[in-house]
């Protein structure tokens, strides 16, 4: 129980607790990327990190994207009509989705499904000692655990990142076609005059960071995890929380390293 | 073969061993004994190397296992380890088979499938398990089954050197006697060094060829087996009589 103190004195104490946790996650990070030079690999063990963590995340990824994709024409469209740039609702969809909401949105999804997931059963690993086997039986679970999921997350989250950005489109095209009147053919063609190879490619960089954030996330929290349900529990709460609030802050530096110039 | 020199372990404000001095010769069965949470699994998971003790030396073959090792090194090391732990700690992400084929399906000690398998399914006789359980998850399976593959785990590359910790709890006395014979038969037949956990003193004059007994953070009593009766030490024989009357405190 933490007994209550002042405001003053809690935000200092977790400062400094966050600048520890900062160290502590840059030296898994490094440690992870060591891991994922050296042999041996697990390849079977990416495969089923790679259907877990991507496949499995498609229909999820899918439903968000179109939904915000069709929220966002009605919004542009309304927000549009305040200064009769109704029509730019084609363009300002295709850049909304690909460079912000496709990847951030997604991010966030796999946040709450991933990271808690891996998170979760690392941690319960961890708290039935199959941690401690898997190193007696002579193999590193970072290797064995760490390295493959968060491969599959590099690989597979720009993959869905693309796929979220598509069908976003996809809904704000079918909410301006079906409800505003838009002509198909043209708001397609606007779509893809419009988009820049940059926005593609930020999309795309911003999926790989935000996924491997998420993966790495998991399982630092898992294999860090205290004893007991109650340690699984926290593991499991912190790590997506942790996961969220770094996707969102590298969110903002990609941004601004992509798009200021 | 095993040496523990003046071994300490705290967790955080909780010191659980305050100098540990044990050791077992090549091919000698070591039973440790002593009450619960006197930090009897520590002690093995610190030989390991899986926890890092405060002080004192742990020397395995000549070799002190707590400095530093290159992965290499540290592999083959801990080939040459079996480990059954308290509990059971099976994957369960994999089938029993597959569990106690874990070692003979990746790394060095790799071989095809179908050999890798059948030495599972052999390993699992041994313990008393039949074919039928390999295919099973261990979710499936009881406390005492779950145990039992752990230990046909631990035995399943033929290590030259196995921990049981508390391998007979949960079990019924008479599958309790085939694993006391199983773990005698290792030893004798195999030539491999044992330490086993236990709390059970038919498992001791089963398995022990020494007895050491953990109280405190410390070794209270050790020597072999039979001096073990005849040893005055209070603590010693409050244990091996049960009795709630004695040094050890019981808290009513
Ligand atoms: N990883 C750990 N972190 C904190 N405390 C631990 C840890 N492992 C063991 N302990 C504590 O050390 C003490 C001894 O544990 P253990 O060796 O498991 O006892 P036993 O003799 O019953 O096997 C217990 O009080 C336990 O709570
Ligand atoms: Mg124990």
């Amino acid at each position: 129980m933490e007994t209550l103190i002042s405001p003053l004195a809690l935000l200092g104490r977790r400062s400094l607790a966050a600048f520890a946790a900062i160290g502590r996650v840059a030296l898994f990070f490094l440690s992870t990327l060591s891991h994922m030079a050296r042999p041996p690999f697990y390849f079977k063990e990416l495969l089923q990190a790679i259907i877990s963590i991507g496949y499995f995340s498609l229909p999820v990824v899918g439903l968000t994207a179109i939904f915000t994709g069709g929220a966002l024409a009605l919004q542009i469209y309304s927000g549009g009509a305040r200064f009769n740039a109704e029509a730019v609702v084609p363009q300002i969809v295709a850049i909304g989705m690909v460079r912000e909401l496709g990847p951030v949105l997604v991010g966030l999804m796999i946040a709450a499904r991933v990271t808690s997931s891996v998170a979760a059963e690392i941690a319960t690993m961890k708290v039935t000692e199959q941690i401690d086997a898997l190193v007696t039986l002579s193999t590193d679970p970072m290797k064995y655990l760490t390295v493959p999921r968060v491969l599959a997350a590099l690989i597979t989250v720009p993959l869905l990142v693309a796929l979220g950005d598509v069908v976003g489109i996809m809904g704000g095209f079918l909410v301006a076609t079906e409800r505003l009147g838009f002509n198909p053919a043209g708001y397609l063609q606007n779509t893809w005059d419009f988009l820049e190879a940059l926005d593609i490619i930020s999309s795309l960089v911003k999926g790989a960071v935000f996924g491997g954030i998420s993966a790495l996330m998991g399982c630092y929290y898992g294999m860090n995890s205290g004893r007991g349900a109650q340690g699984v529990g926290r593991a499991t709460k912190s790590s997506v929380v942790a996961a969220a609030v770094l996707i969102l802050a590298a969110n903002f530096l990609l941004t601004q390293a992509f798009f200021t110039i | 073969m095993i040496e523990l020199r003046n071994v300490h372990k705290a967790f955080g404000s909780k010191h659980v061993l305050r100098g540990i001095d044990l050791s077992v010769d090549q091919g000698r069965s070591l039973v440790i004994i002593g009450g619960s949470g006197t930090g009897k699994s520590v002690t093995l998971k610190c030989i390991l190397g899986l926890i890092r003790p405060d002080a004192g030396e742990i020397i395995v073959g000549g070799e002190p296992v707590t400095t530093a090792r290159s992965a290499k090194a540290r592999e083959a090391f801990l080939a040459r380890f079996g480990m059954l732990f308290q509990g059971a700690a099976l994957f369960d992400s994999m089938p029993v088979w597959q569990n106690v084929a874990f070692r003979l399906m990746r790394g060095h000690l790799k071989r095809p499938k179908a050999e890798a398998r059948e030495i599972a399914v052999a390993k699992l006789q041994r313990v008393g398990l039949g074919p039928d359980v390999a295919d099973l998850y261990p979710a499936e399976l009881s406390g005492g089954m779950q145990k039992r593959v752990g230990l046909a785990r631990a035995i399943a590359a033929d290590p030259e050197i196995i921990f049981f910790d508390e391998p007979t709890t949960g079990l019924d006395p008479i599958m309790a006697g085939v694993i006391n014979e199983l773990i005698r038969e290792i030893v004798t037949e195999m030539g491999a060094t044992a330490i086993t956990i236990t709390h059970d003193m038919t498992s001791v004059r089963a398995i022990a060829d020494e007895v050491a007994m953990i109280h405190a953070g410390k070794v209270r009593w050790s020597g072999p087996i039979a001096k073990m009766d005849a040893a005055t030490d209070p603590y010693l024989q409050q244990f091996i009589t049960g009795s709630a009357e004695g040094p050890i405190e019981t808290l009513r």
